[in-house]
């Protein structure tokens, strides 16, 4: 019995409780994951399959937004820029916008929707099933083989997406500048790269990662330790992207202070 | 031949398990001998499918022990526990199948995991056996969400049978079928017997199931086994008037 379940606690006491509670397994599963990854088989195959699904899943939501936000963008600081005259710093602007903070957060919260939800809905199902029980007692590690290779495809996989959407986002932008300033593609692209500094893109890959991370560990969390039942199913792709959203703000927030404190350096 | 000089490949000696308030398993004394089925009859909530998830180590057992196959399973690391697993097939209510895989991964991928170094001939060689002998040669290629109730429970038999276990748990094999799809899975468990020397446990609370399968019964009662022995014996001879009432409700007229 566990020394902490006392009746006679009130109820936020017990509401404490249960929140490091949930922490402390929280990060035993991430320690899980560190202990495992690194670990033989590797189920290389698995893991490709599933980065396919995810490049599958999210690109056509993912090519949309980025392009209506490279527009969007654009055509909403133009405006403030050409008050001063100084539109022809739109490219620049836009690609320290997209660069530094737009193409990772919007890949990253469209993917924690996406993705995310798909798999904490897919191992919360498994669990229901009893799919997860019956590995087990076929000494498969069910651990290794859905949740180290669906974080690994995840983590591997929004920087890939990001660099996509970053893509995406400078044509929507290119075809907004164009058409109103007339500069033609070269030079935007020069302007575009002469704006963003190794720090930048550097900073960018690595954020990308720890989203990607975020997704793919959080989905499983929530699937491995769904409720029984079938509403259990719903209430994991739920939890599963609030808590994947919650945590990418919030990255996001940490990731800024630190590239600033760098900068500054 | 006396029974106690026969093999004993599980034994349970007082076995207890509670969830919270809920007690479940309160002290199971139970044998299980090489080559016979025996069958465990209880109402739903009774403890049956804990009673063998703690077998197969999906669950822990608060008191008692348990020896499969002259092994203790308390204490032993994963690898152990592993090893011992792949001697005990489990056949779960709801088959488990992996619905992301077709029939025949379903049956590679526990095959290919725990077997090294068999080739492709030899991996397809044993996916066409098994599906014969569960009589479904041609489902291979199917996804589990194309075949019917009957069908999964089948192929969930043959996932297990590709490990060779000596011991078969199935977890109310007939449950949720049709009466004519349930004396097919009946029959298949007397055969899997037969074919691949197993013995066997099987859950149910289907007394057609229990007496075309089973050896012997055991009655899961108040968690304990009240009654123990052959099918005529257990019934004829009860004391609780529960298990009479058991019967009468299944043989209604
Ligand atoms: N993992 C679990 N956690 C809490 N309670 C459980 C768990 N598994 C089973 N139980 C409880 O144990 C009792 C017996 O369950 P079970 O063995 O599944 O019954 P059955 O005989 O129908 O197979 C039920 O009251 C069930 O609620
Ligand atoms: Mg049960």
């Amino acid at each position: 019995m566990s020394i902490i379940s006392n009746d006679n606690k009130p109820v936020i006491s017990k509401k404490i409780d249960r929140f490091f509670i949930g922490l402390a397994s929280a990060f035993a599963f991430v320690k899980r994951f560190f202990q495992e990854v690194f670990k033989p088989p590797f189920e290389f195959k698995e893991i490709i399959r599933q980065c396919y699904e995810i490049g599958y899943r999210s690109l056509p939501l993912i090519s949309l937004t980025g392009f209506i936000v490279g527009i969007v963008f654009t055509n909403q600081s133009r405006p403030s820029l050409s008050e001063f005259g100084a539109t022809s710093w739109l490219p620049a602007l836009i690609s320290i916008a997209v660069v530094r903070a737009m193409g990772p957060l919007v890949t990253a919260l469209i993917a924690a929707g996406k993705v995310g939800s798909g798999i904490g809905a897919e191992i919360a199902s498994m669990k229901v099933t009893e799919q997860i029980d019956a590995m087990e007692v076929s000494a498969i590690n069910p651990f290794k083989f859905l949740v180290v290779t669906r974080t690994v495809a995840t983590t591997l996989m929004i920087p890939v997406l990001v660099m996509y959407t970053d893509f995406v986002a400078l044509i929507g932008s290119f075809l907004s500048v164009n058409s109103k300033e007339l500069v033609s593609l070269s030079t935007f692209f020069v302007q575009v790269f002469e704006a963003i500094s190794f720090l930048d893109v550097f900073s960018s890959i690595i954020k990308s990662l720890v989203f990607g991370f975020t997704i793919g560990i959080v989905g499983c969390y929530k699937g491995y330790n769904s409720s029984k039942g079938t509403e259990g199913v719903g209430k994991a792709a739920n939890a599963s992207v609030v808590m994947a959203m919650f945590l990418i703000f919030i990255e996001e927030l940490l990731s800024l202070q630190i590239v600033n404190a760098i900068r500054n350096a | 031949m006396h029974k106690d000089q026969r093999e004993k490949v599980v034994k349970m000696r007082g076995l207890k398990k509670s969830f919270d308030e809920n007690h479940v398993l309160m002290g199971v004394d139970l044998d299980l001998y090489k080559g016979e089925n025996l069958v465990v009859l209880g109402k739903s909530g009774s403890g049956k499918s804990v009673l063998i998830k703690i077998m197969v180590g999906l669950l822990e057992q608060d008191e008692g022990s348990i020896e499969i196959l002259g092994q203790n399973t308390s204490g032993l690391s994963l690898k152990e526990l592993n090893k011992l697993r792949l001697k005990v097939g489990f056949s779960f209510q709801h088959s488990a199948l992996y619905d992301s895989m077709t029939v025949k991964e379903n049956l590679v991928f526990p095959l290919t995991r725990n077997v090294k170094g068999l080739t492709k001939k030899e991996i397809d060689k044993k996916v066409d056996e098994l599906l014969e002998a569960v009589g479904l040669p041609q489902s291979a290629n199917q996804m589990p969400s194309e075949l019917s109730g009957g069908q999964k429970k089948r192929i969930g038999v043959a996932r297990t049978l590709i490990l060779n276990p000596e011991i078969m748990l199935y977890d109310e094999p007939t449950a949720g079928l049709d009466p004519i799809t349930c004396v097919e899975i009946n029959n298949l468990i007397v055969q899997v017997r037969e074919q691949f020397n197993t013995s066997s446990i099987v859950i149910t609370h289907d007394l057609t199931c229990a007496k075309t399968t089973g050896d012997r019964m055991a009655v899961l009662l108040d968690g304990q086994f009240k009654a123990v022995g052959p099918f005529e014996e257990v019934f004829t001879q009860a004391s609780d008037q529960r298990i009479k009432s058991f019967y009468d409700y299944n043989f209604i007229k």
